[in-house]
């Protein structure tokens, strides 16, 4: 007989070594409707069933995204049977969330995992007592070790097989006759089986249940005021209590520990040396470095791995373009399809999937530090600071990340556990002067500012600026960030990394990255390249300067003339080609500015810039393309972080009007100070610029309607 | 009424009631701190918050703005 079989446990409790041991390879990578939460499938081995992953969490309360999916999968999809995977080693907090499991009425067995360092530690669990005092049946297994696996596949198979449905926990006095009481008030409005669990939520108040009956609530008002009465304390706190209390009985009975050492676990001894008070902001710089040298540095001391690697596969793909693009020319095939093959699919595709290696190696790295669990001491240590600009101290890593390449670090967003976090910084990583963008700045540096260090530093600064301001501004956003999740978190003991994990966490968003370079990418650098090369009447142009991009830009061309840019359209056509890749600027220009062959910084082309753009232009130019829409590879990257289409139009569109805002202000102040001569329409825009982000940065609302209606949206 | 924020590194302090309401004390609770649980106060971030602390034998952090809501003996 074929299952539906869901995996439930907390955070941290070895759930994903424990799927992945059930399933193996079978596995399939989704969302879950409308979040951007992981959905894990797969077949158990040796079965025919099939194994839901739910997402990790603490509790059943409908919070968080995580616990609400959680919840509504096990109401509304009715799994056959119920893994809940348990931490021994920390048994109290994760048999909270088996109690309330338990309420279900779900058929359900406890997977009591990390039994191999329970013994280690000499203690000793009676497990047929736990299974006994918890009414479940529960087999103690090593996910790691991949001890009990098989007694586990059995059980779950038997109790799916016979509906044997749990014991749920009795308390004491009047809370069980309130939650008796509450029973009889949802008989016949709620699924009969889950009963218990809906009569305990109406108790703690739980909106959705007062929903579903809004009676209910007002019958059983004076069985919550006597209970109320008699533990003097509100109703949540009592059943949260009472159930701790019930689980401290269940494991002071069951449960014999061997005396600790004084000096505590092997993990409590790095702690004490990596979150140190005067340690912990060093080690973290140290480890970041190490990173960047591994993944990202190519320079005066070496080529980094991950540099290596991506320089590799980009000369391969040019390579390829040339070997294509001869072969054509041996077998006169039609130059338009040449043209299509070798500068569309080729080129374009190729300037995303070259930076697949370096992404490997760096998401190695991140998984690594992940699955250690020194993520969540990155957070500990750096929460101080990111807090004021609405990100979390997970939000310096994807930030970090997108100064090698953007795509990683907006995938890199991922390990954010809050969803606004997550969010926002998603759409900010881009902001951050990306490998792809330094050819740009040394073009810039090199045709105006004599190749000034200084302009580099801009560069940095204005991006760490712009996701400051950026996430101020969001925050205020009810719509975007969603409410923020309170920086309350668990701190996992160290453990060595699980090898296939690793693996198939890397697999899988690399393989994502490349699905999206497969579609979405390939189809925008094809049109891109059809607008470069072709005119109105769908003839091939010799040159771009008589392309149907050559009318776009002669029409965006006035949008841009109050940031400096002259009148020229040559430079907004180079900033829509950069987002096929922003190196690509340079290339079009040179096209456009009639150079055949033009070097990497684009030397040949600096006097021309310095005549057209001026030094005020040029920043300006330089401004808006550091921070505007990124690539069309990064906003795929966005668009699987952000859920919908919607989500990322918002993003990219908010992107290109704080690029415009920043770039008039820099323009007229730039300018103002070297005496370059400034239109009126310059100054009046800077103003109103300025004005409009004081304003957002300030006001304690500043989009009163736009949340009101959300708010409207969501009741 | 003293706090958990107010507790001193190093201490163990037992934790009389969650103040506020919603979502945050929920979670706080759904955490493990709850009326009676002992708290073991490890240690604080290199930069003066959030706070490490130890119970039911484990770790968890959390800011002090939420560990204000803890009352503790």
């Amino acid at each position: 007989m074929s299952y539906t079989i869901a995996l439930a446990g907390n955070p941290n409790c070895g759930k994903t070594t424990l799927f992945n041991a059930l399933t193996g390879a079978s596995q399939r990578v989704g969302n879950w409707p409308g979040v951007t939460i992981d959905k894990k499938v797969g077949k158990i081995h040796g079965t025919d069933s099939e194994l839901v992953d739910l997402p990790g969490i603490y509790s059943m309360s409908p919070y968080s995204p995580e616990e609400i999916v959680s919840r509504n999968f096990i109401i509304d999809e009715k799994p056959d049977a119920l893994i809940n995977i348990v931490d021994a080693t920390n048994l109290e907090r994760n048999l909270f969330l088996t109690l309330q499991l338990l309420d279900m009425g779900t058929p359900m067995v406890v997977a009591l995992n990390m039994m191999d360092m329970v013994e280690a530690a000499g203690d000793k669990i009676d497990i047929d007592g736990l299974s006994k005092d918890l009414g479940v049946p529960v087999v103690p297994i090593s996910a790691a070790k991949k001890i009990g696996i098989n007694d586990l596949v059995n059980k779950i198979t038997e109790v799916a097989e016979s509906h044997q449905k749990p014991a749920p926990s009795r308390f004491s006095g009047t809370f069980e006759s309130a939650i008796v009481a509450a029973e009889g008030a949802l008989k016949g409005k709620v699924p009969e089986d889950s009963i218990r669990f809906y009569a305990i939520k109406l108790l703690e108040g739980d909106k959705d249940v007062i929903e579903k009956a809004p009676q209910a609530r007002e019958q059983i008002a004076s069985a919550i005021d006597a209970f109320e009465k008699e533990y003097d304390d509100s109703a949540d706190s009592i059943i949260a209590d009472s159930r701790y209390d019930r689980i401290a009985e269940v494991v002071g009975s069951t449960v014999k520990r061997a005396p600790r050492d004084e000096k505590g676990t092997l993990s409590d001894r790095i702690d004490r040396i990596v979150t140190n008070r005067w340690l912990g902001i060093p080690i973290f710089i140290a480890i970041i470095a190490l990173i960047y040298f591994i993944a990202m540095y190519d320079g005066a001391w070496g080529t980094s791995p991950g540099a290596w690697a991506t320089g590799w596969l980009n000369d391969w793909f040019g390579e390829l373009g040339e070997n294509v693009a001869a072969w054509c020319e041996d077998n006169a095939v039609e130059p338009w399809l040449t043209g299509l093959l070798v500068d569309g699919i080729i080129g374009g595709v190729g300037a995303v999937l070259g930076f697949l290696p370096q992404m490997i190696v760096l998401f190695l790295c991140l998984v690594i530090l992940e699955e250690i669990g020194y993520m969540a001491r990155v957070a500990f240590v750096m929460d101080r600071v990111f807090r004021y600009f609405g990100l979390s101290g997970k939000s310096f890593i994807p930030l970090l990340v997108g100064t090698g390449c953007g795509i990683p670090g907006v995938m890199a967003s991922r390990t954010i556990e809050s969803e606004s976090d997550r969010r926002i910084t998603a759409m900010t990583v881009t902001f951050m002067p990306c490998g792809a963008k330094l050819p740009v700045i040394a073009m810039i540096a090199g045709a105006l500012f004599g190749g000034s260090v200084l302009v580099g530093i801009y560069a940095y600064v204005l991006g760490i600026c712009t996701v400051i301001l950026t996430g101020v501004i969001m925050k205020k956003l009810k719509r975007f960030a969603g409410t923020p999740a309170p920086f309350i978190m668990e701190l996992p003991p160290y453990h060595a990394p699980q090898l296939f994990n690793v693996a198939k966490a890397v697999f899988d968003r690399a393989w994502a990255f490349v699905k999206k370079a497969g579609t979405i990418i390939l189809l925008s650098a094809i049109l891109i390249w059809f607008l470069c090369n072709y005119d109105f009447s769908l003839n091939m142009v010799e040159s771009i300067n008589d392309s149907i991009l050559k009318w776009v830009g002669d029409g965006l061309k006035y949008l841009f003339i109050p940031l400096g840019w002259g009148d020229n359209w040559e430079f907004s056509i180079a900033s829509i080609t950069g987002l096929v890749a922003k190196e690509n600027l340079i290339a079009t220009m040179g096209t456009m500015f009639g150079i055949e062959e033009i070097s990497d910084e684009g030397e040949e082309i600096w006097d021309i810039l310095a005549t057209m753009l001026g030094s005020a232009g040029a920043i300006s130019f330089l401004t808006f393309n550091l921070l505007c829409a990124p690539c069309f590879a990064a906003i795929g990257a966005m668009h699987r972080e952000l859920g919908t289409w919607k989500s990322t139009g918002f993003a990219v569109a908010w992107q290109c009007v704080i690029a415009y805002l920043i770039s008039v202000i820099v323009y007229v102040v730039y300018g103002s100070i070297v005496g370059a001569q400034i239109e009126t329409i310059s100054y009046v825009l800077c103003i109103i610029n300025i004005a409009v982000l004081v304003y957002l940065v300030w006001a304690r609302d500043p989009f009163r309607q736009l949340n009101k209606s959300v708010e409207e949206e969501v009741e | 009424m003293k706090t958990l924020k107010e507790a001193a590194i190093g201490s163990t302090v037992k934790v009389i009631k969650i103040h506020g309401e919603g979502a945050l004390k929920r979670h706080i609770m759904d955490m493990g701190i709850t009326k009676g649980c002992s708290i073991y106060v490890r240690k604080v971030a290199p930069l003066g918050d959030p706070v490490e602390i130890t119970l039911r034998g484990y770790e968890l952090s959390l800011r002090k703005e939420y560990a204000e809501m803890v009352e503790v003996e």
